[in-house]
């Protein structure tokens, strides 16, 4: 079927934004561009970068919603720009940074930072006896559904969205967010990670943790992965209350 | 290095010092002592709508928790027992609920930005339970006191000439929308947070409790304005006899007099 030309003229109203130049104002930036079949908003800014402004930030690696690197605040909502297809939003579309991670500049956030203060708070990886830690060793195979369980919770690409949606991690810096928790939740199945839920309960069992999460399921809601976050976070929960009260 | 390796060993762990077990106590109390007040408060309802069935109705179901169908004479201190306990669950739950309240001003800002920025449905509903539950720290209060004090005005008359003679109706106007919203987001939220009714498709399941929440949250508050009504009507004709008791016809001797 032959297309048609009659493509949008899309507005992009970014926020601009680079806190190492010194004297530099936030301030929100509207570029035109035609709409073109299949665009997505990697596609767009790409764009725009190349033919409007070069000093335009923003991060991409794998532009197929593997990397997590594109996370930004589509419309008032974290989402990756790599899989956000421009013909299912209006023409007027606004952009900014995710919050709570350090802002590098415009649309770029150092996500990595975050994460990585997550991971060492909560310890996010397999802990083992250090006798059963022979690297010669044959590893003891996992029964397929648990492994696919486990795959399941380890789809998480920490893009940040579900951490930027949360109004608890807005409020409170040292909230883990759903990542975190959904990390837990992921070495709590492993049967390689012997850490019991008392081991656990020292990680996550505060408000910073678990029970800091007040259920309002943006995480969940937002997820590009489509992760079950609330229905970990809620396991998690019995579990921590159940070793908690115990 | 050698420390690093025994954190990846898992070695220690046993030994740090343990986290207090407060936080894990302070969540349930405070989900338990919402579940309890949010299906009070459905209950309650029903029991004060029963005006809209007629006065002897509402009689009989005051009389009832006053024990005098059991007892052959009325006790308004029962009633004083029971609102002492709700008293006490509200106080827990409100002291329990305040921790997740924005703690400053620069909280309050990020938040509400937040929720507008996002207009996402889960945390606006948060936004209006936490408003609602600040209200009702006030409008809670003043009730339970009025009803731990003075158990025995509760009656077709009683509660009819309070409602209108004595002015509460604005404060029950407003409490009505803030109860109705506070429990029905927070018995929503607590099956979500536990994963009650979770079942194999916590999306679908989370749709199906919602649209249950928003129907029961209608249904209350039109039964609370048709009930609000029917005190004021009551009330406003018997303005000129305030402080007359009710008494059903087919009841002989008066209970109250009975139990004096």
């Amino acid at each position: 079927m032959a297309e048609t030309n009659n493509h949008r003229k899309l507005r992009f109203h970014i926020l601009r934004y680079n806190p190492a130049q010194p004297g530099d104002e936030p301030r929100i930036q509207t570029y035109e561009l035609e709409e073109a079949p299949g665009m997505t908003l990697f596609i767009a800014l790409t764009e725009l970068r190349e033919k409007l402004d070069p000093s335009l930030q923003f991060d991409f690696v794998c532009r197929a919603g593997i990397c997590g690197s594109c996370g930004m605040m589509i419309n008032g909502r974290p989402s990756l720009a790599c899989r956000t297809v421009t013909k299912d939003l209006e023409a007027d579309i606004s952009l900014a940074p995710l919050p709570v991670f350090e802002l590098i500049g415009d649309l770029s956030v150092n996500t990595g930072k975050w994460m990585r203060g997550m991971s060492e708070t909560l310890e996010t990886w397999v802990h083992m006896p250090e006798t059963q830690r022979d690297l010669k060793r044959i590893e003891e195979a996992m029964d397929p559904a648990l492994a696919e369980e486990i795959y399941e919770l380890d789809r998480c690409i920490e893009c940040g969205c579900c951490v930027s949606s949360c109004g608890t991690a807005r409020m409170r810096e040292d909230f883990v967010g759903a990542v975190g928790l959904n990390k837990i939740a992921r070495f709590r199945l492993d049967p390689r990670d012997k850490r019991t839920d008392a081991d656990f309960y020292e990680l996550v069992g505060d408000d910073n943790g678990v029970f800091g999460c007040m259920s309002l399921l943006a995480c969940h809601d937002v997820c590009p992965k489509n992760l079950p976050l609330q229905t970990q976070i809620a396991f998690l929960r019995r579990k921590m209350v159940t070793t908690g009260i115990s | 290095m050698e420390s690093s390796q025994n954190v990846i060993a898992g070695v220690g762990l046993a030994d740090r010092p343990r986290k207090s077990r407060w936080p894990a106590r302070m969540d349930l109390a405070q989900s338990l002592t919402g579940l309890v007040l949010g299906l009070f408060m459905w209950g309650h309802m029903f029991f004060v709508s029963s005006i809209l069935l007629g006065k002897d109705a509402m009689w009989s179901i005051t009389k009832l928790f006053e024990g005098y169908f059991f007892f052959d004479k009325a006790y308004p201190g029962m009633v004083s027992v029971i609102v002492g306990g709700i008293f006490l669950f509200v106080i827990v739950h409100a002291f329990l609920a305040m921790r997740k309240f924005p703690a400053n001003y620069t909280q309050y800002r990020t938040f509400i930005g937040h929720r507008r920025l996002m207009a996402h449905e889960d945390t606006t509903l948060w936004w209006v339970q936490a408003i609602t539950g600040f209200l009702l720290f006030f409008i809670a209060a003043a009730h339970l006191y009025q009803m731990l004090m003075h158990p025995g005005d509760i009656g077709p008359y009683e509660s009819a000439d309070r409602v209108w003679s004595g002015r509460w109706w604005p404060l029950y106007l407003v409490a009505l929308f803030a109860v109705e919203l506070h429990g029905g987001i927070g018995l929503y939220r607590l099956c979500v947070k536990w994963g009650w009714f979770e079942g194999k498709d916590a999306n679908a399941s989370r749709k199906r409790l919602k649209v249950l929440k928003w129907a029961l949250t209608v249904f209350f508050v039109v039964l609370g304005l048709a009930t609000l009504a029917a005190y004021m009507k009551i009330g406003y004709e018997h303005r000129d006899r305030v402080g007359e008791r009710y008494t059903p016809a087919w009841v002989v001797p008066n209970p109250m007099e009975k139990a004096k």
